[in-house]
């Protein structure tokens, strides 16, 4: 950085490329080099340990074959469909309420939060006792009130579904804060026009509000389907992917492939499709959503 | 909707959010036996289960390694986001539309493409079961870049033309003249980055092998998975719990810049 400057106020190129150069060798070490080389791995046999294994599209026609993995990705997909729905009508609501002239707003909105900066770890290990069947507070609770007992996490129909609702719990905060700045920047005025046109408030809801909310949805969908896709921690720890490959997400299957059974190429495979189909979903939902406007 | 309704719905909502905790707290002081119950209050508390926690595992050190690995990829992605972000807002060269459209393009590669190669890089490096694995490999984020490029931007030209006159460099400029001024885009990179990587456990897991090493969030996974808590409910939770207490403390404090900071990101992305 000695002589960078040739004139006072014109700036020079070369300190451009200089505060710029951090990020390019990042780029090339950690970025740039994983993605060629996982282009190599995918046509490749390895175990980190003996030589790599040249095997052309084997991995390809092992994929296309592996039900496991199949099931995996609609085990993730099952998680969506429930995850992502309920995030949005939870945090819709709270938010809805939290957007009221209401004393402790702050504290209500601290509360809800709360799980978002906590680890998933911590909330996993809590909700596997929440959710025990005999001795869970779930249960307890339930059958207090005369409900009968779920069997959330040791029943296939009900594990994946557990995981979804924990996912909600955990998640909502940060989604309700989105709505409630969406909600924010609706102008009062639709309101007052609506309620001199003598509307009522689910009438006002459904035209204007919901409305009004459409990119902050599409933002949500979004997010919690990129963060959907990686679910890992939670099976890990709460079922091991269990019972019966029910909660098996496709992240656990591909960590398993290459840290458990140490197959690189294979896994590189899997990440590189799964990837491709992670792409292709937040397309398509965009698409959806935006045509819906 | 009447304003008690609504007082008594955000209520039940709060209880929903805040009584598992209280649980949890509850539970790692309650004797192992009465953890299935519902209410908090037990006649028996005691310490018994950090007692175990404490000998079965070195949690101490875990935190420690902890908090150093993500006290360095906080401070680092402050460092370079702000310097890549000054030269991308402030700087005028060849080629920097399109390093910007590479940063925006890499936002969009899901890790699950990267994250064998980069493990497969770790052990080429001989990085496997040393710091050196957890911090360098998130010591830049595109994200912190571009929140501190979007921030510089709107800083008037003049202050920046007025310190050259007086001869400071870019440097210079960017650390005594924009550091001042960017507080609050340094507090939401700060916390998202601290956040993250301090929360994280799918990396530690296949990077760190050594339990002296691992990150507390992995030492906890480990422990309640692997078997170690020989199916001690209570040791379970107090090592949760001692996972999650460190950052719930600071929360409280700075719940309000937490908030702002993790919507900004969520709205940014």
């Amino acid at each position: 950085m000695r002589n960078t400057r040739p004139s006072v106020i014109k700036n020079s190129s070369r300190t451009g490329y200089l505060m710029s150069l951090p990020y390019v060798l990042y780029f090339c070490l950690f970025i740039g080099f994983p993605i060629v080389f996982s282009f190599i791995l995918i046509f490749h046999k390895w175990n980190v340990v003996t030589p790599m294994q040249w095997i052309g599209l084997r991995n390809f026609s092992r994929l296309f074959q592996d039900i496991q993995f199949f099931i995996s990705i609609r085990n993730t997909l099952v998680f969506l469909v429930i995850h992502i729905p309920l995030q949005i009508i939870v945090a819709l609501m709270l938010a809805l309420l939290l957007n009221r002239k209401i004393k402790l707003k702050g504290f209500f909105r601290a509360l809800y939060f709360l799980p978002v900066v906590v680890s998933g770890v911590v909330i996993t290990i809590l909700w596997q006792q929440l959710y025990a069947y005999e001795t869970g507070l779930l249960n307890l609770l339930m059958t207090k009130l005369g409900i009968t007992k779920i069997p959330w996490l040791i029943n296939t129909n009900w594990a994946m579904p557990s995981i979804a609702i924990m996912a909600t719990w955990k998640n909502v905060g940060l989604y309700i804060v989105l709505f409630l700045v969406g909600l924010q920047g609706i102008p009062r005025y639709l309101y007052e026009a609506a309620e001199i046109d003598g509307a009522r408030s689910l009438q006002q809801f459904f035209h204007i509000t919901l409305p009004a909310l459409n990119s902050t949805i599409v933002l949500v969908v979004i997010l919690s389907t990129i963060g959907g896709f990686s679910l890992f921690i939670e099976p890990f720890v709460m079922t091991g992917g269990g019972p019966m490959n029910s909660t098996l997400s496709a992240m656990l299957y591909i960590y398993n492939q290459a840290f458990y059974f140490g197959h690189m190429g294979y896994a590189a495979t899997l990440g590189f499709f799964f990837a491709f189909i992670i792409l292709m979903v937040v397309l398509i939902q965009k698409k959806f959503v935006e045509r819906k406007d | 909707m009447k304003k008690p309704i609504t007082y008594i719905l955000l209520i039940i909502g709060g209880l929903m959010f805040a009584y598992p905790f209280l649980w949890m707290i509850s539970a790692t002081f309650k004797p192992e036996i009465e953890i299935g119950t519902i209410g908090l209050w037990s006649s028996n508390f005691s310490l018994r289960s950090y007692a175990a926690v404490f000998q079965k595992i070195p949690i101490a050190r875990a935190f420690l390694n902890s908090l150093f690995v993500s006290i360095c990829v906080t401070f680092s992605v402050i460092l370079f986001g702000s310097i890549v972000g000054y030269a991308l807002s402030r700087l005028r060269f060849f080629g920097r539309d399109f390093l910007l459209g590479v940063i925006l393009f890499t936002m969009v590669i899901p890790f699950q493409i990267t994250l064998i190669p980069m493990y497969i890089l770790m052990v080429k490096f001989g990085w496997v079961d040393s710091y050196i694995a957890l911090i360098v490999p998130g010591m830049i984020s595109a994200f912190g870049i571009l929140l501190f490029r979007q921030f510089f931007m709107d800083i008037p030209q003049d202050l920046i033309d007025a310190a050259k006159i007086d001869g400071c460099n870019d440097l210079e400029i960017l650390f005594k003249i924009i550091y001042p001024l960017s507080k609050p885009v340094i507090i939401t990179v700060g916390i998202v980055s601290f956040m993250g990587s301090w929360n994280d456990v799918l990396w530690p897991l296949i990077v760190i092998r050594l339990q002296k090493l691992m990150t507390l969030p992995q030492m906890v996974t480990i422990f309640a998975v692997g078997g170690q808590a020989d199916g001690q409910l209570g040791a379970q939770l107090a090592a949760a719990t001692l996972l999650a207490v460190p950052i719930i403390l600071v929360y409280a404090f700075f719940q309000r810049y937490f908030i702002e900071s993790m919507a900004t990101t969520g709205l940014k992305n």
